[in-house]
């Protein structure tokens, strides 16, 4: 019998999704749960994540948000480099500190920076950027089989599940080791819908050495959301982003594939 | 051929006073950047702020052979690197160009450093296609130094504005969104305003997606004559760089190929003694700050990547 796990990231205060993925992974059979990091940020009210976190048990690990939020730091430490979108993610930063009770920042604060499992015999990598850096991004087009297989020599790692940049891929690498980013529940992938993506991992499925992702498009009650987003007076550039699945900001840290694929 | 001498005297004789212990270290954290100087040294236009000097007739550094480069690829893939920029000179010059960057996609995501005047509807129909076709990014960089052709064309030459433009035109039509790279040869040209307007010109140009870069200048080559080159303090002294401006320099993590060898990063082109090695491989030892130029890299935190 497999078993089936749920591994998502990128909550940025979307507590909806959040209820919703676990909802969603628990009825396909889901009875785990992990999450690569970046709890508050973008979204409203981020305290609203913590009970959900602890009702159902959810592994979690630090993300850089976390980390900044934890430790009450100047910023968020998302790696922008564009003026813009350091604007932005500053907004957001600031408005997410200020809204993170104490309780919630202790917990951020002492949350693990590695999770290794062992699933199946084979040695599972969790991270929220890359297993070197905690924001650095792997993206699709951006990450080439080779580079990736000399970041899993260094962990020796059969599987690497990471977060991070927001948008979901998977890859089995020449050597048979896989890559997965989960992409995140918080916000759209900028493919011009309102749905949210996590993953379910499928261990011991055809062999008993077998792990196996499945990319998970979420729809949930977005609606909901970006009224909760207007009433605490967040910009609406990033309310946009909620109602049309296009990213509107941090947009140059996509590469060019990832890029031509929102609409800005 | 010799290499041109351009720094001053006076420069060169503090930096000889330097003793090699007093010059910062950097090891190589990881090789993530790999460039490759595909067309040496030559180019269709002479920039008057080019910091290694390329031109029509500049020759020194030659031309790669695309065998040349595919053994440095070959190298990148079994070194595991992230990224792969072409530069030169002016790199679609390359007699094989589209075939070097395929071959180039095939191992990692790749970028093209171009001033965009030899892009006909052609090539940017070709550089569409390869674009489509890969799994890794293909990313094009057009230089433009100015909003219009006063500001542009006294650096890079006259009448160049209008044949820039027309090239990110075509790259737009073409559906490609390229970033266009700004050195910052006049006071305040970085500043947040100027930069919107950058943004706001270039979507004027055609592209939805505007993307823009700001060098600083670097006061080597050709530069020297139009302003001055480095002062005689302009060094990085041991102990003088911190861990987090160690991080953030790009040399930690990037080399760079030519025909002739393998240097520490696409500034040092013109200092022999910046060579690390015959490949890769051999260039993957720890380096000194010595150089002048090193002073924009740790003041300014110049990147040349994107």
């Amino acid at each position: 019998m497999p078993d089936l796990i749920c591994v998502f990231g990128g909550v940025y205060s979307n507590h909806l999704a959040l209820a919703a993925t676990v909802e969603a992974a628990w009825r396909r059979g889901a009875r785990r749960f992990y999450c690569l990091g970046d709890l508050g940020g973008f979204g409203p009210n981020p305290d609203k994540v913590l009970p959900l976190l602890r009702e159902h048990e959810v592994t979690v690990l630090q993300g850089n948000y976390d980390h900044s939020v934890g430790h009450g730091l100047a910023d968020c430490g998302c790696g922008y480099t564009d003026p813009r979108d350091n604007h932005y993610a500053q907004l957001s930063y600031d408005y997410t500190l200020a809204r993170t009770g104490d309780e919630f920042r202790a917990y951020q604060r002492a949350l693990p920076e590695v999770i290794v499992e062992e699933w199946a015999g084979k040695r599972v990598r969790m991270a929220h950027g890359s297993p070197r850096r905690v924001n650095e991004f792997l993206w699709e087009s951006a990450a080439p089989d080779a580079f990736l297989a000399r970041l899993m020599d260094a962990e020796r790692a059969d599987v690497l599940l990471v977060t991070h940049t927001g948008i979901p891929w998977q890859r089995t690498l020449p050597d048979g080791r896989l890559v997965v980013n989960v992409g995140a529940i918080g916000r759209p992938a900028n493919d011009g819908t309102t749905d949210v993506w996590y993953a379910l991992i499928t261990v011991g499925e055809e062999t008993a050495q077998r792990v196996s992702a499945e990319l998970c498009r979420l729809p949930y009650d977005h609606p909901r959301l970006a009224a909760e987003m207007r009433a605490e007076g967040l910009p609406p550039e990033f309310v946009a982003t909620i109602e049309t699945g296009f990213w509107t900001t941090c947009l140059e840290i996509l590469p060019p594939k990832e890029r031509m694929r929102g609409r800005y | 051929m010799m290499r041109p001498v351009i720094r001053s005297a006076a420069l060169r004789q503090s930096l000889a006073a330097l003793a090699a212990d007093e010059a910062a270290h950097l090891p190589l954290t990881a090789l993530d950047t790999v460039w490759i100087q595909l067309t040496g040294t030559l180019c269709n236009i002479a920039c008057r702020h080019c910091f290694i000097t390329c031109g029509p007739k500049e020759d020194r550094v030659r031309m790669m052979t695309r065998a040349e480069v595919q053994n440095s690829l070959d190298e990148c893939r079994a070194l595991g690197v992230k990224e792969i920029y072409f530069t030169g000179g002016e790199p679609m010059l390359h007699p094989e160009f589209f075939a070097v960057i395929e071959d180039s996609l095939a191992v990692a995501p790749t970028s093209f450093l171009s001033n965009g005047i030899l892009i006909d509807p052609a090539a940017a129909d070709r550089l569409r296609a390869l674009f489509d076709a890969a799994r890794y990014s293909l990313d094009c960089r057009i230089s433009l130094d100015g909003m219009t052709a006063e500001e542009n064309d006294p650096v890079r030459g006259r009448g160049t504005f209008q044949d820039i433009v027309r090239g990110i035109g075509l790259l737009a039509r073409a559906g490609l969104a390229p970033v266009v790279t700004v050195v910052e040869h006049a006071l305040g040209m970085a500043a947040t305003a100027k930069r919107s307007a950058f943004l706001a010109f270039l979507q004027g140009l055609g592209l939805d997606r505007p993307r823009v870069k700001f060098l600083p200048l670097l006061r080597i080559g050709r530069e020297v004559r139009r302003t001055h080159g480095y002062g005689d303090d302009d060094f990085v002294r041991a102990g003088s760089l911190d861990r987090v401006a160690a991080e953030a320099l790009q040399c930690g993590s990037c080399r760079l190929v030519t025909a002739d060898g393998v240097w520490t990063c696409p500034l040092l082109l013109d200092e022999p003694e910046a060579r690390l090695g015959a490949t890769l491989r051999e260039a993957l030892a720890p380096i000194r700050l010595r150089w002048a130029a090193c002073h924009t890299c740790v003041a300014e935190g110049l990147q040349c990547r994107t």
